[in-house]
């Protein structure tokens, strides 16, 4: 992707000055929390995220169902309906997005962030042809119509890698695959120009050949254009593809983040660890697997002080009394565990034997 | 000794009308063979509608094949629901993907249990078999409190341990696993994964494990089969495969895998997506996506043949066994 040149709107020649600044930031969440309305009074779904993305920055959001790895990322960018009360900042570049009327709001999501998601079929509308869906960001985002539009459109499709452009506009999602579709959302993000790119899941309900296919993709066009990503995933390998630095949820909180190698060659905190030992490998000695006992707490059931003790078997009983907050736990990591002192020791992740405190 | 299931060139084809009208036959299943011994594992590896699951109601009797031949320990195997068909059914189970749809939702998860029992009048008594359901209850690893619980009231994991439970109730000697653990997140996951592989070690019964995760498949298997389109196209041990794959699509497969440990430099990436099974592509059907394609693949199919290293693969770059017997001569 290229800069904008017929864009009408001044957002990522704002940010380039910023760029050169000392610690430039293109997303924080502050105190970040999302409450849902339940049958027994409201439900805090989100606990208080703190999170900064510099530009062009790939971060990389892991953690179960439920921890609320999605529901962030939909919450600030208001796209939960009105029963969902938010609190805390989301600031694009400074600005708190959050205060923004849906006018404005609505000009920066598929704008200067583009959203992707898990079931790329059903994020297409179904009755309009692929070329009316792109051209519709393209008049929307950039202001651009006729044959100026068209030929974006082509561009766009050309390059994620979509042959036989011309026809392929002219067609509906149902005449594409899974693989394909989620080639047409990555367009249709990119027809915005994002300085970010947000997506959730977005190969999860793909094969593994289709797979590989897109996660290549979007790392040719994040070295191309310097847009920066927020990938949302249960798959910490896919993560680990893809991403410079590693958030791990649980139970609405971050856990730990890290950069990606440090989290996964030393991770400090009991649940990230428990999830690597969790996994099976493809490569190394076939090991019998490491569960974590338990299950993920329902948010209206959260277990007082920190939400992953009943299940951590490291846990003290300063544990159940109060909630760790993110505690530097080496240099640019950062985990939220009372007991750092204890999980200091060997790597988790390459050394499974040493893992015997966990069984 | 008789292997437990025998499967010879089985295939399950489905008459389909195309776009223009035209009809024509959808190869779902084209002419596959294994064999697998009491007690152990086969993986079943492939992209979706490679056939995985259609084998799997196949080898169940659930669906009847086009062509082929089944053998259950001696036993010929048919979808005709006659006597024989209903005793087989005893002595095979299925595991699905989605555990809340397996089970009935207005029913308590115990006397689900029990139903297999009732069906097939075995046990009697209600106390004897309510008893004997709750030794699978706690084999699978659920607390007795939850014996009366509906499924909406348990998590994705206990659901599946429900579904396991009633599986094992008549004892079976295989149990087709389709699946199992893919709707379960990564914790629940390494449970599930570890109860399987100790209740084959107590009971005893083979799998055939039927997943698109290489890794889950590698962890549980032992001998993994490689579908593509329909067909085989590579057999062996998991390590041997997954650590040299001999054909080329396997190759592709392993490398597609997000793993921890290895970089993405050396990522193979395939063009283009798994074709139509309607329209299957002349000679070696995974021709069109192969990076190693010869002339020879687009005109003549290649047969799944032994490589000489205890595993077979249907590719003509790959050297038979006599071939390689010769070379390393």
């Amino acid at each position: 992707m290229t800069l904008p040149t017929t864009s009408d709107r001044s957002g990522v020649a704002a940010l380039l000055p910023a760029m050169q600044a000392p610690s430039p930031t293109l997303l924080a969440l502050d105190s970040f929390s999302v409450v849902f309305p339940g049958a027994n009074g409201p439900v805090p779904v989100v606990r208080g995220i703190d999170l900064s993305l510099a530009p062009g920055e790939a971060l990389g959001i892991v953690g179960e169902s439920g921890c609320g790895k999605s529901v962030t990322w939909l919450a600030a960018l208001r796209l939960l309906g009105r029963g969902v009360v938010t609190s805390g900042e989301v600031r694009l570049a400074g600005e708190d997005i959050t205060r923004l009327p849906e006018r404005a709001l609505s000009r920066i999501r598929g704008g200067r962030i583009g959203l992707i998601f898990q079931d790329p079929t059903s994020s297409l509308n179904p009755v309009q042809r692929i070329g009316t869906q792109l051209m519709e960001v393209l008049r929307l985002h950039r202001g651009l119509r006729g044959d100026a539009a068209q030929r974006e459109a082509l561009r766009l499709l050309d390059r994620v890698g979509i042959a036989d452009a011309p026809r392929r506009l002219r067609q509906y999602p149902h005449e594409f695959s899974g693989g394909m579709n989620q080639r047409v959302m990555i367009a249709l993000a990119l027809a915005g120009e994002p300085e970010l790119l947000i997506a959730d899941e977005p190969t999860t309900a793909l094969d593994a050949t289709i797979q590989a296919q897109i996660l290549d993709l979007i790392r040719d066009i994040r070295r191309e254009s310097g847009m920066g990503l927020v990938l949302i995933s249960h798959d910490i390998g896919v993560v680990a593809d893809l991403c410079d630095r590693v958030a791990v949820m649980y139970a609405g909180r971050i856990v730990e983040t890290a950069a990606t190698q440090d989290l996964l060659g030393r991770p400090r905190h009991p649940y990230t660890r428990g999830l690597l030992a969790a996994l099976p490998t493809l490569d190394g000695p076939r090991r019998r697997l490491t569960p974590i006992a338990g299950t993920v707490p329902a948010p209206d059931r959260m277990p007082p002080g920190c939400a992953f003790a009943p299940r951590c078997s490291l846990a003290i009983d300063e544990c159940r009394g109060e909630t760790p907050p993110l505690l530097l736990a080496a240099q640019d990591q950062r985990a939220a565990c009372l007991r750092l002192a204890e999980t200091a020791a060997a790597p988790a992740a390459q050394a499974p034997a040493s893992l015997g405190a966990f069984a | 000794m008789t292997p437990l299931l025998r499967v010879d060139d089985l295939a399950r084809h489905y008459p389909v009308a195309t776009a223009s009208g035209q009809k024509r036959l959808l190869h779902a299943v084209d002419g596959i063979s294994f064999s697998l011994a009491a007690g152990k594992t086969l993986g079943l590896v492939g992209e979706s509608g490679c056939g995985k699951s259609t084998t799997a109601r196949l080898v169940l009797g659930l669906l009847p094949a086009t062509r082929g031949h089944m053998a259950f320990a001696g036993k010929e195997v048919s979808a005709t629901r006659d006597r024989q068909w209903r005793a087989l059914r005893r002595r095979m189970q299925l595991v699905h993907q989605d555990p809340l749809a397996a089970l009935d939702r207005r029913l308590p998860v115990g006397e689900q249990i029990v139903e297999p029992l009732v069906i097939h009048r075995l046990e009697a008594g209600a106390e004897a078999r309510r008893q004997k359901a709750l030794e699978l209850f706690e084999a699978v690893g659920l607390r007795p409190d939850l014996f009366e619980r509906y499924p909406h009231e348990l998590s994705g994991g206990q659901r599946q341990r429900v579904v396991l439970a009633r599986a094992l109730i008549l004892g079976p000697e295989l149990l087709v696993c389709d699946e199992p653990i893919s709707a379960l997140d990564v914790s629940v996951a390494a449970q599930v994964i570890n109860l399987l592989q100790d209740l084959q070690a107590r009971f005893g019964m083979a799998y055939l494990f039927i997943s698109h995760d290489l890794k889950v498949v590698r962890q549980i298997a032992d001998e993994v089969a490689v579908m593509y389109l329909g067909r085989i196209v590579e057999q062996g041990p998991p390590e041997a495969l997954f650590h040299a794959p001999a054909h080329p699509y396997t190759e592709a497969l392993v490398s597609a895998v997000p793993t921890l440990q290895r970089g993405t430099a050396e990522r193979i990436i395939l063009r283009g997506d798994p074709p139509n099974p309607v329209e299957r592509p002349a000679g070696c059907a995974f021709h069109p996506r192969c990076p190693r394609a010869v002339a020879r693949c687009r005109e003549e199919a290649p047969v799944l043949r032994p490589t000489g290293d205890g595993r077979l693969a249907a590719c003509h770059l790959v050297p038979v066994a006599s071939d390689a017997n010769a070379a390393a001569a």
